[in-house]
């Protein structure tokens, strides 16, 4: 699949505004949160961006941004009118979270705690719909799988917990709990996508292309001739093939970026008393892990292959490697 | 709505024939000249004579090699051939393109079965294109809408075209007879006698979108004990063995008079 700068900058970025709402969420249900306002707003503006900017950048891709409104209509079927849907309701009580926290001071009532969790509900609503829009296509059996769900979900709460740690070191003090939560989900997110990796090698069950042309009569089914001179929609959108050496270049940037670097700023976070290095650390691991969310979300799309080219000839751009 | 119609009254679609396609694109030509003025008008061709022409089609035909193969119990080869394969929308039953789809844009009619795209709905997000396993469905980017098939809904039900005009532009046109159009709901229709015939198949029947339209793989043809297909071999002789003068002939003519 062709991998839309639009698409990945939308799930990498609202993945990380989301993950840190469910963060500040279930610490504001359960009554944890500081009532330093700064942190408050600094948390609050920080994810509500990486969220909005995301959204934003989803409609990039749109050929008509103008009606996306529609999008929020047939929920009842489609999982990404539920995402809308979803990411628009969590609005609500994330800016009601805000609002309490910043202005208010008020960490500690009803109110407070309800609005945390129903933000933090919302969120991984956001994000399983978000996650689910990929795992519901058929057609694409790198995604129709049960690798898909968790691997939305993890990255996105362990990336915005992230983000989160780095916040409560710089202008308070860090609930160590936070630093071990986000430190368990990106070494869970790293087993998952090494296992993704290992099962997307080995390769998921495809049709075969005589399936495909219903020609199960005869041996090997070969294309001769193509319908077209140059590349169609179908090819530009679904034939995009990276090479198998360069895919493995990447994984190594994902995993080491994305995963082991993040993975060691938080154990040192956790292990080293509040201070400068604590603040260096979970500050170190947001570049590092953007980049290697970047290159895992392009690689979700680029190694994954749309039964629809089983109607080509085959493109991978070095299919001796 | 994009929730599928639980049953729909008809199952209109096209029964495609890979025995007698002769891969001439006269259809694929046809569907584009009648409907870049029809229902999902225009279909916009980008670069028309540049380096890379660009443009929305809704047919394609393909050409394939099927490789000769072992028979059945070590009898003869299969013979490999070439087949012309033309490819559309199969007006699925679970179509996974409607499902998708967060706008309400794309729908399946409750009339006829057929799968259709409100183009002032459509938001562009290509989501149905990869909910789509067939290729069916090809965004136009001048409009920024997706496109497709309509199984020429302003042809068949079109009461100012003659009677025999009202098929779709794909099936009128084919020199060779290779496609054909009817209700493949109802078991009586010469469509369905032809895929009960035929042992018509549904494409990725595995993945599970019932498709509407069925292909008649290609007819077997005669084998022989070295595996080779040889339909001269095949004609019985001309000359009636019960003649003696112009059998004795015959075979002195074709060399076999020696045995």
């Amino acid at each position: 699949m062709h991998p839309a700068g639009s698409v990945i900058g939308f799930t990498v970025s609202s993945g990380a505004g989301y993950g840190m709402l469910v963060g500040v969420g279930v610490l504001a249900a359960l009554g944890l949160l500081p009532t330093d306002g700064r942190i408050g707003f600094v948390a609050m503006a920080l994810s509500l961006t990486l969220i909005t900017g995301g959204l934003m950048s989803s409609t990039f891709h749109l050929g008509h941004p103008e009606r996306a409104w529609r999008a929020v209509t047939q929920w009842r079927s489609s999982w990404l009118s539920r995402e809308g849907v979803a990411a628009i309701l969590c609005y609500l009580p994330a800016v009601a979270l805000g609002w309490l926290w910043v202005i208010e001071g008020e960490v500690v009532s009803t109110a407070f705690r309800l609005a945390g969790g129903l933000s933090a509900f919302l969120s991984l609503a956001t994000l399983i719909c978000t996650a689910m829009i990929y795992r519901n296509l058929k057609p694409i059996p790198a995604w129709d799988n049960h690798y898909t769900l968790p691997g939305y979900l993890i990255l996105g709460l362990a990336s915005g917990l992230v983000i989160l740690v780095a916040v409560f070191s710089i202008l308070g003090d860090v609930p160590a709990f936070v630093a071990e939560a986000a430190f368990v989900l990106i070494v869970a997110g790293l087993v998952l996508k090494v296992l993704y990796w290992k099962r997307l090698s080995d390769g998921f069950w495809m049709p075969s292309r005589e399936s495909a042309t219903g020609l199960t009569f005869g041996g090997t089914v070969r294309p001769f001739e193509d319908p077209h001179s140059s590349d169609n929609y179908l090819m530009k959108e679904m034939g995009f093939q990276v090479g198998r050496k360069h895919a493995e270049k990447l994984r190594r940037i994902a995993g080491g970026a994305g995963f082991l670097v993040p993975a060691g700023a938080m154990l040192l976070a956790i292990l080293v008393p509040a201070g400068g290095l604590q603040v260096m650390m979970s500050c170190l691991a947001i570049p590092f892990m953007t980049v290697g969310l970047v290159a895992e979300r392009w690689l979700f799309f680029a190694e994954a292959q749309h039964v629809v080219t089983l109607y080509y000839r085959d493109r991978s751009p070095h299919p001796q490697d | 709505m994009t929730s599928l119609p639980k049953k729909t009254d008809r199952n209109l679609g096209l029964v495609i024939d890979l025995d007698i396609c002769v891969g001439c694109h006269a259809c694929a030509v046809n569907c584009k000249e009648w409907n870049t003025g029809g229902h999902m008008a225009p279909l916009t061709d980008l670069m028309a004579y540049g380096q890379e022409p660009d443009g929305v089609w809704f047919n394609r035909i393909h050409s394939y090699e099927v490789d000769t193969a072992p028979g059945d119990d070590g009898a003869a080869d299969v013979p490999g051939r070439t087949v012309h394969f033309p490819r559309s929308c199969l007006h699925c039953e679970e179509a996974a393109c409607v499902t998708v789809c967060p706008t309400g844009a794309s729908y399946k009619r409750v009339e006829d079965g057929i799968v259709l795209v409100n183009e002032e709905k459509c938001i562009g997000c290509k989501l149905c294109s990869w909910a789509c396993p067939y290729g069916a469905r090809e965004f136009d980017a001048d409009q920024g809408v997706m496109k497709k098939c309509t199984l020429c809904i302003d042809r068949i039900y079109n009461e100012n075209l003659p009677q025999a005009e009202r098929t779709p532009a794909c099936v009128s046109t084919c020199p060779a007879s290779a496609r054909h159009f009817g209700d493949l709901g109802d078991p009586n229709s010469e469509v369905s006698r032809m895929v009960a015939d035929r042992d018509g198949v549904d494409l990725m029947a595995d993945l599970g979108y019932r498709p509407t339209n069925k292909y008649l793989p290609p007819r077997k043809r005669a084998t022989y004990r070295d595996g080779t297909a040889d339909p001269a071999r095949s004609l019985e002789p001309v000359v009636p063995k019960d003649n003696p003068v112009l059998y004795w002939l015959d075979r002195v003519l074709s060399g076999q008079v020696s045995e």
